[in-house]
């Protein structure tokens, strides 16, 4: 590309990246409800009490070991993980699409919010 | 009633709820959690971790659109995010620490306080201000697309007003499993003098950052049950991209009035609740 990029080239690439993270998370979170209805669909569900999920479903590495094993609740946890990571990556393409333009002060702000976002998906919570 | 049964009901509640929060733009997630908890018993953790993973998807799937027609901002989103998502992770290590009756009583108060808001008549918008020192600093001005094609110029006035704002609706939104969209568009429209039209939008574009902030905080407290959130999310999601399409032909007015209604309604209910205890 010959000219520097402008707000109008991030703004169509940042409306496309949000439409496919919903679409594809979506997709994902009706395949594992559909697995988990089959399963679990005559069960009775109790939300009544808060006890929290078990470890395997608060974690990363946890939701894609159970998702991998084609576990109904971990098939949509992943489709959760994968939509809050939506409006993350948008963040991130931020970065690179205000440092395209030379906008460094627009880098840093972007920056700082990455990183409020990705303390609270890996660091925080994780101290108990 | 078995898990089949209680996911189709859970996912229609959802699905009128976002249908009517498109509709109205007020949103479907204040409707969610009273729905969850006072309808569907659900606990007051599980509702709102629900909820914020429906916030996220509405929002998300809406501002693709907006942000190619130009209405966003996203210099003034971007720079505003700082603030929210600060609050966010406040507001969601405070929903950990303080008890649900009181998280149920705040819940009602928002709830009452946004009813009272989609009544109050907006004050007429101001065009033409001078440039504000700080926000020209920041690159915050901007134009566009008019109603009647022509591109319109504003002005951004108010940043550290707008910015305490955005903290205050990110740690609304981390405490209760919302978007705060009303106070975020408060903060643009009102105190910062952005047009309306790019203060919903834009304030649509930064809940989902918001909403991130705080759900990975939910999700490693486990907040955020597979089997609850799956039919809110699809519900929510499918109910307000339907509406935001019917959107242009349909007459609003007395939806809003009825819609309103009903937000007042569940927020006594949640005050109620929260004060006997019974949440």
């Amino acid at each position: 590309m010959t000219r520097p990029w402008s707000d109008q080239d991030i703004e169509g690439i940042i409306g496309n990246l949000l439409r496919a993270g919903v679409i594809i998370s979506a997709a994902i979170v009706f395949a594992g409800g559909l697995v988990y209805l089959l399963g679990y669909g005559s069960s009775h569900p109790d939300y009544r009490v808060f006890r929290g999920e078990p470890p395997d479903l608060r974690t990363l590495t946890g939701i894609i070991h159970d998702a991998f094993g084609l576990q109904g609740r971990g098939i949509i946890q992943l489709g959760l993980v994968l939509l809050i990571a939506t409006p993350v990556a948008r963040v991130a393409f931020s970065i690179w699409g205000f440092a395209a333009e030379g906008d460094r002060m627009y880098v840093t702000f972007t920056v700082i919010v990455f990183v409020i976002l990705l303390y609270s998906l890996v660091g925080a919570g994780y101290g108990y | 009633m078995n898990t089949l049964e209680f996911t189709i009901l859970v996912a229609m509640g959802s699905f009128i709820a976002g249908l009517l929060g498109a509709l109205t733009g007020l949103g479907g997630g204040v409707v969610l959690v009273p729905l969850l908890t006072i309808f569907f018993k659900a606990d007051l953790r599980y509702a709102i971790g629900a909820s914020l993973v429906s916030v996220i998807a509405t929002s998300s799937g809406a501002a693709a659109a907006y942000v190619k027609e130009g209405f966003s901002n996203i210099r003034i989103g971007m720079f505003l995010e700082i603030a929210t998502t600060v609050g966010a992770l406040c507001g969601a290590f405070l929903a950990t620490i303080v008890p649900t009756r009181f998280l149920a009583i705040i819940f009602g108060v928002v709830l009452l306080y946004s009813a009272y808001l989609s009544r109050k008549p907006r004050p007429p918008e101001q065009r033409n201000l001078p440039p504000d020192r700080l926000a020209t600093k920041l690159k915050m001005n901007g134009s566009f697309p008019g109603d009647d094609g022509e591109i319109r110029h504003y002005n951004v006035q108010n940043v550290p007003t707008g910015f305490g704002f955005m903290f205050g609706a990110g740690a609304l939104s981390g405490l209760l499993g919302i978007g705060s969209g009303a106070v975020k568009v408060l903060a643009m429209d009102q105190a910062m003098k952005i047009p309306f039209k790019v203060s919903t939008t834009t304030s649509n574009f930064m809940i989902g950052v918001t909403a991130a902030a705080s759900a990975g905080i939910y999700l490693s407290r486990g907040y955020i049950d597979p089997g609850l959130a799956m039919p809110v999310m699809l519900g929510v999601l499918a109910g307000s991209l339907l509406g935001a399409r019917i959107l242009m032909r349909a007459e609003t007015r007395v939806l809003r009035l009825v819609f309103s209604i009903v937000i007042a309604f569940l927020g006594a209910q949640m005050i109620y609740k929260g004060i006997g205890g019974t949440i």
